[in-house]
């Protein structure tokens, strides 16, 4: 686990995501316009923007279940949606997905039979052993996924999407509705999924002060990216004290540009 | 460290899709099984109402065993074909909007697999009703059948496929469990008035007649009176199998083609 960290890797990674000209039309409208940008390997990369403009869209195609996708969209070395893909990726919706109707590890036991269908009950037995210490519901394992509070039920989503040891996470707002406790520990997770896995993660969220936790930030608006750095660029070439100033500048600063533009026209 | 789990994740990655991957067929029908299992009060009316309805169907017939014979086991066939139809197109429905669904195909899971896990799960449950409804009408209610109740009961889980084909093809088309349940009078039951059931299908309108030609519950009740009346498994009987299970395996097809990996 550790030789990533020991020994120089041979060659730069490439990055875990690579999109050119990547825009997505739903319906009459232009949801994602554009966008260049690149998701570096073994960090975690937060997605931050207003609800609505695009974020999820983005994340669901990256995953590969978004329709009407054009330019290019790379994925661990693959087109986006390839199926060899359907291993390597752990996914969480926005709303927890599972089933209510059974418990905790009945859920976590039918997920992994569809990821690893090859592998002994006892292998399997141990990665939902260890998904459930990592998300803090071992104790809850034997509960109905319908009777948990929502914060528990979006901790079981998050559960299956860590069954596999996938190499990318995408995870659309994984923090949403939990107390500030979890939330930490659920960030110290992640730091640890990045750090010792050397597994990507990118992380929608729109609450700031996780963005500071981020290696790097994407700033979306309105199906665009506003920008894409660390966060402490972020801070030193707006001038702010904290990524939510500076994304609020960023912001501001577009809506202006943006005015002007259709004021001229 | 990146490296290596990229090679080992290629080369460990199953063929995805195509072929049916026969532990993942199971491992859904499992888990649909175990979802049921939860939820015992709707396997108990799924088990139940159909011997209840029989069994009310004999004595409202008290004084025509005849036709108690006819509608009984034409019902034996429908039963299973509604029920299905019922449990599948609101458990796929489920499946659509909890979001499970995009989940499970966003993983290695085939199409054809989740098909014929939902297939396989309702298929055992549709063994288990039609069985007991079998038993109950020829041992203790006197239903009078010249062949071998088991074709009744092949013919039974036959239509139970139907059922769950259907409901699992017209679960596409609704949006919630309110327009899912509308599905069962618009789909099932001009088959059940077409199905010569109330009257012989040589009775009706010559256009009615045609149309209940091309509607695969006709066939399901013909293949039950072939049974009734016939010691033998008869041409006509193998015949009427045969397009259900065709029109079953057509529709679940149908079924397959509705379920998106990339959605809007």
């Amino acid at each position: 686990m550790m030789n990533y960290a020991s020994g120089p890797p041979a060659d730069p990674p490439a990055p875990a995501v690579r999109a050119e000209g990547l825009t997505v039309v739903r319906g009459p409208r232009t949801v994602l316009r554009g966008l260049d940008f690149t998701v570096p390997r073994g960090q975690i990369t937060g997605l931050l923007g207003p609800s609505g403009c695009g974020k999820s869209t983005l994340m669901r195609s990256i995953v590969g279940t978004q329709a009407k996708v054009t330019g290019t969209l790379d994925v661990l070395g693959s087109r986006a949606g390839q199926p060899t893909l359907r291993t390597r990726i752990g996914y969480v919706t926005q709303a927890p997905s599972v089933y209510d109707d059974l418990t905790v590890r009945q859920n976590l036991d039918y997920f992994t039979a569809i990821l690893a269908p090859g592998r002994t009950a006892a292998d399997r037995r141990r990665d939902v052993d260890r998904v459930l210490t990592d998300v803090d519901l071992a104790t809850h394992a034997d509960a109905l996924a319908g009777n948990l509070s929502g914060g528990q039920r979006s901790r079981v989503s998050l559960a299956v999407a860590l069954l596999g040891t996938p190499e990318l996470l995408v995870l659309d707002e994984p923090t949403v509705g939990l107390d500030p406790v979890l939330r930490r520990d659920l960030w110290n997770l992640f730091h640890s999924i990045a750090a010792d896995r050397g597994a990507t993660l990118l992380i929608s969220s729109h609450v700031m002060d996780e963005a500071e936790r981020c290696h790097r930030l994407l700033l979306m608006r309105e199906g665009e990216i506003l920008a894409d750095d660390t966060p402490e660029a972020l801070r030193t070439s707006t001038g702010c004290e904290t990524v939510e100033a500076a994304f609020l500048h960023l912001v501001d600063e577009a809506t202006t540009a943006a005015r002007a533009k259709e004021t001229t026209r | 460290m990146s490296t290596t789990t990229t090679t080992t994740g290629t080369t460990t990655a199953p063929a995805p899709t195509g072929a049916l991957n026969a532990s993942r067929t199971t491992a859904t029908a499992a888990r649909v099984l175990r979802q049921l299992g939860h939820d015992p009060r709707t396997i108990a009316m799924l088990i139940l109402i159909p011997c209840v309805m029989l069994f009310l169907l004999r004595y409202v017939f008290d004084g025509s065993p005849r036709t108690f014979d006819n509608i009984g086991a034409s019902l034996l066939g429908i039963f299973p074909l509604i029920t299905m139809f019922l449990v599948t197109s609101i458990a796929t429905l489920r499946e659509r909007t909890s979001g499970t669904l995009e989940r499970l195909l966003a993983m290695p899971l085939g199409k054809g697999d989740l098909i014929a896990g939902y297939a396989l799960a309702f298929g055992t449950l549709a063994i288990i009703q039609s069985a007991l409804a079998t038993g109950l009408a020829v041992w203790f209610l006197g239903l009078d059948v010249t062949g071998s109740p088991w074709l009744l009961l092949l013919v039974a889980l036959l239509d139970a496929l139907l059922g769950t084909a259907l409901g699992l093809f017209v679960s596409a088309f609704a949006s919630s469990e309110y327009q899912a349940v509308q599905f069962m009078p618009a789909v099932i039951f001009p088959q059940l008035l077409l199905c010569g059931l109330f009257t012989p299908r040589s009775n009706m309108h010559p256009a009615l007649e045609a149309i209940s030609n091309v509607l695969p519950m006709s066939y399901a009740v013909d293949g039950m009176n072939e049974v009734l009346k016939h010691t033998d498994m008869t041409a006509d009987f193998v015949r009427d199998a045969l397009i259900v299970a065709g029109c079953a395996l057509l529709v679940l097809g149908l079924g397959a083609a509705t379920l998106r990996r990339r959605t809007a």
